[in-house]
């Protein structure tokens, strides 16, 4: 199935939750929560969950499925704790309604990995001291196995020299492209090493 | 969060339509900046129109040798596509130089046009902002104004366009399509897209109610080299304090908008005329008439600056 397949089916799935023109003024007087069903694949299971319209792919994961890998730091998108990989792409699911994502993949932290069959990341990140406190580190190594793929993808970044040219998981790539995850204690330098290892025995 | 109910319609004009006939509804696409305006209970709708689903994600050649991309292709893509990146460079460093990686994957070229100011008054809902609540004043005339507009904001507001990609698109002459509730289609030069704040600052654009955002268009490449340059507090993932988009020949002839410095790009293209003459004679002609605070009269120079910095990286 196609991109373009899973969002027409989950257009057609949607209009069901839409409600009548008179029921949306009558909500937006009294602010009731307004429902909605939402099929969701998280870690490879479907999931069908009744939530309020408000809520955020990140509270989604961790209120309603009970996934508290992912963290809420911000919840406004500024420090990338919240950070999934959906459709193959990495976002700040608590800048994204749950919604909005009918009939998406999702990868969480628990889906890349296990303690007993750790993902490469999650095993780079424990070799290379990548985190203290740890808050951080389920959205930095979701974004950090995101980040090698697009690496890999060919798509250039700010510090990319030449827009034209192949891009490499050099150490100033690795960088730049991380920005969007915070680290209060600083572990930045041994996430870039983690990171590092891992682009190597993948190229 | 104020609730709302949430439709995906199946075409632009529906989408339209429904945000037309109701005063509270509002497009919703990445939502990178709405939801996070939302949470804020600065933006309130009560219905919420995704038009997520309307396949306006592609980008495809024009007839006149330009390039049109429909207004849900998501930053990243818009960033790394091949014909962007070799002819319309500009546009993708803007964009690499714009947010975070996650940030770029869910947020779209129109929704990019039409993000909201980050005036930190815009944002404190215990502070009066009249773009926030009209009439209230403006809190940053008198405030800490480091970041904020030193031309084309007015008594009411002083607040900037925070986006890089829509300055690349004004020295770029891109046109924003849309479409209506009734399914009139309209074309609008970037350059006549954003508003000046006046005594309305609440109103960021020209676009009527419920008019949607089908697609940019692009015309045929400049040719010339193809720079943005931003200057901001850290290295990544920081707004502009300014931007400069340029395309520049190597006998120093070309085309230049600056961001951070004005609610919207600001581009004076007979100022381009001089550009042979060096930074300072175009930054004079861009910036005549300029009413920088005390806090942010730095941009002028910083403009000037950037700009030369330009300059020098198109000659070598």
């Amino acid at each position: 199935m196609s991109r373009r397949d899973l969002v027409a089916g989950a257009t057609a799935a949607a209009a069901l939750t839409t409600l009548p023109a008179g029921v949306r003024a009558g909500t937006a007087a009294t602010d009731k929560p307004v429902m909605a069903t939402v099929n969701l694949t998280v870690n490879g299971q479907r999931r069908e969950l009744e939530l309020d319209t408000r809520t955020s792919l990140l509270d989604a994961a961790r209120e309603h499925l009970h996934l508290t890998g992912s963290k809420k730091g911000c919840d406004h998108g500024q420090c990338g704790a919240c950070t999934m990989i959906v459709d193959g792409r990495r976002i700040n699911a608590c800048l994204t309604l749950a919604v909005m994502h009918q009939g998406a993949e999702i990868t969480t932290i628990e889906g890349l990995g296990q303690p007993e069959n750790l993902h490469p990341m999650q095993a780079a990140f424990i070799k290379h001291d990548g985190y203290q406190c740890g808050y951080c580190t389920p959205g930095q190594i979701c974004s950090g196995v995101a980040v090698l793929a697009e690496i890999k993808a060919g798509i250039p970044s700010h510090v990319t020299a030449d827009l034209n040219a192949a891009v490499t998981a050099s150490e100033a790539e690795i960088r730049e492209r991380m920005s969007g995850n915070i680290c209060r204690c600083g572990a930045y330098s041994n996430i870039v090493e983690a990171m590092t290892e891992v682009a190597g025995r993948q190229s | 969060m104020r609730s709302f109910t949430y439709e995906r319609p199946s075409t632009p004009a529906e989408a339209a339509a429904s945000v037309a006939r109701n005063p509270e509804a509002k497009f919703i696409a990445g939502g990178t900046n709405l939801l996070d305006l939302m949470k804020l209970q600065i933006e309130t709708p009560s219905h919420l129109v995704d038009v997520n689903g309307l396949s306006l994600d592609r980008i495809e050649p024009t007839p006149e040798g330009g390039l049109r991309i429909g207004a849900l292709v998501r930053n990243t893509d818009l960033a790394a596509d091949p014909r962007v990146r070799t002819d319309y460079g500009v546009l993708s460093r803007a964009l690499l130089a714009g947010a975070s990686g996650q940030l770029r994957n869910k947020a779209t070229t129109a929704g990019n046009l039409l993000q909201r100011t980050r005036c930190p008054y815009f944002y404190d809902t215990a502070q009066p902002c009249n773009k926030r609540q009209p009439g209230s004043g403006c809190s940053a005339l008198d405030g800490v104004s480091r970041q904020l507009a030193v031309i084309g904001a007015s008594e009411a507001c002083i607040a900037t366009h925070p986006g890089d990609m829509a300055v690349a698109m004004r020295v770029l002459d891109a046109t924003v399509e849309t479409v209506d509730a009734k399914g009139t289609e309209r074309k609008i030069p970037v350059a006549e897209f954003h508003r000046l704040p006046g005594d309305r600052p609440e109103v960021d654009t020209h676009l009527k109610p419920g008019e949607l955002i089908t697609a940019v268009t692009l015309p045929a490449p400049k040719a010339g080299t193809h720079i943005y340059r931003k200057v901001r507090d850290r290295a990544s993932y920081a707004y502009a304090l300014v931007s400069v988009a340029a395309i520049l020949a190597k006998d120093g002839t070309g085309h230049v908008a600056f961001g951070g410095v004005a609610p919207r790009p600001w581009r004076v293209e007979a100022a381009e005329a001089d550009l042979r003459k060096g930074a300072k004679a175009v930054t004079d002609r861009v910036f005549a008439g300029a009413k920088p605070t005390e806090h942010n009269a730095y941009k002028l120079k910083l403009a000037e600056r950037t700009l030369t910095a330009a300059l020098n990286q198109a000659r070598a």
